[in-house]
């Protein structure tokens, strides 16, 4: 059977002191951030903090108990706010534990049986670790969701289908093609054929850094799909170097019309669609 | 038995898939098909499979063999409607359909194919001539 400890009376008789303690020590602390905080959200916060813990702490010092919910949501919140206020994960956690030292100067004020003394200091820094540890947990999940729901932006803002012309469709690819994101492509790309009725697909990839086999293959099935559903498409806009990878990968790109730039691209598609560019005479006349 | 209808309009035949093929359709329809362009002596068959939702690899090569039997009997064959869903499972399942012509819609497959049957008729009187 645990003996009662005396660390929740503790908290909850000391607050004033402690809370007075640690606000000292976090504003003296090399982590501090003045840049990106204010003194008084410190202060306010601290104090929150304080305050719910020494209400949970009533009821055990198992963070899993339910009485430590406001905790843990309070603390969630923060972590929220100072991953938003850009801190590092040091600094946050430093919240949490720039609290042991304020905790350990009562503790060896109210106790002075050095057994007791022990326990009690161990129970704190038990206390204190799963609480730091839990902060970094929320900073780690925090950052998490901010690169998730970047990627997924990324990933709509990268396939836009521009409309060129009547029956001309343009597809400008940037960044490297992964399955994800041909999948996406395509998906886009056969969407707004249906939607336009286009007939011909032009897919640029000035802006592919690289070409290799797996690339070239989504973009074969691409150009397979696209053709399943009437469209011709057209590949523009190789690079030297790109032309020469494929060659040299061994890429069959004969069934597809290639081209090197957009513009000869859309002039043949063009062609193609019956339409056609003609200079007006100003400009014929200055050449 | 439950049978795909095929219509004939003027020179061409229009299959519509309306249901979801199995493969005891399909089959009847590369015999009902052949038979009728021979029959008929259709110069044109358009394949409308714009109902069609769900196609798995058998389906798939169903439709490009029916496409090329038709082709052998010197019928013109064009594949309309294709939904985007079908067109990427189709690409993914190894299935691009070499050979096939395909259009966006009905409409623009008839175009398709009087344009073409008009080239081989002048291409017929050119050596006729």
């Amino acid at each position: 059977m645990e003996k009662r400890m005396k660390l929740p009376d503790t908290v909850r008789t000391q607050h004033d002191l402690i809370l007075k303690d640690w606000v000292e020590f976090q504003l003296t602390a090399t982590t501090l951030r003045r840049d990106l905080m204010k003194e008084s959200e410190l202060r306010e916060q601290s104090r929150e903090f304080l305050s719910l813990v020494g209400q949970a702490l009533q009821n055990g010092s198992d963070i899993g108990d339910p009485a430590w919910k406001p905790v843990k949501d309070f603390l969630g919140q923060i972590a929220r706010s100072r991953v938003a206020q850009g801190f590092t994960p040091s600094e946050t956690a430093m919240f949490v534990f720039s609290l042991k030292r304020p905790f350990f100067d009562v503790i060896r004020g109210t106790t002075k049986d050095v057994k007791e003394l022990d326990a009690e200091m161990w129970a704190a820094t038990v206390l204190l670790d799963t609480l730091g540890l839990h902060i970094m947990e929320l900073h780690q999940q925090n950052r998490e969701e901010v690169i998730r729901r970047q990627q997924e932006e990324l990933l709509e803002l990268s396939t836009p289908v521009v409309q060129l012309f009547d029956n001309i469709l343009a597809l400008p690819l940037i960044g490297t093609l992964d399955s994800a994101r041909t999948q996406i492509v395509m998906e886009n790309l056969l969407q707004r054929i249906v939607e336009t009725g286009a007939m011909i697909a032009i897919i640029d990839i000035t802006g592919v850094p690289t070409v290799d086999t797996l690339v070239a293959q989504h973009l074969l099935k691409t150009v397979a799909a696209a053709r399943l559903m009437g469209a011709d498409c057209i590949i523009s806009g190789i690079r030297p170097q790109i032309a020469q990878t494929i060659v040299h990968l061994g890429v069959d790109l004969s069934e597809v019309t290639t081209k090197a730039t957009l513009a000869d691209a859309f002039t043949i598609a063009l062609t193609r669609t019956g339409a056609g560019i003609t200079k007006s005479g100003a400009a014929r006349s200055k050449e | 038995m439950e049978r795909i209808p095929i219509l004939k309009m003027g020179n061409f035949l229009l299959v519509t898939v309306q249901v979801d093929m199995h493969d005891r359709l399909a089959m009847t329809l590369q015999d009902d098909l052949t038979g009728r362009i021979v029959k008929d002596r259709a110069h044109g068959v358009l394949i409308d499979i714009s109902s069609l939702e769900i196609v798995d690899s058998f389906i798939g090569r169903m439709i490009g063999n029916i496409a090329s039997m038709a082709r052998v009997l010197d019928a013109e064959t064009v594949v309309v409607g294709m939904r985007p869903a079908v067109a990427i499972t189709l690409v993914e399942l190894g299935l691009s359909l070499p050979g096939v012509r395909t259009a966006l819609n009905v409409d623009k497959g008839v175009e398709m194919l009087k344009e073409s049957i008009e080239d081989k008729a002048r291409g017929n009187g050119h050596l006729a001539g």
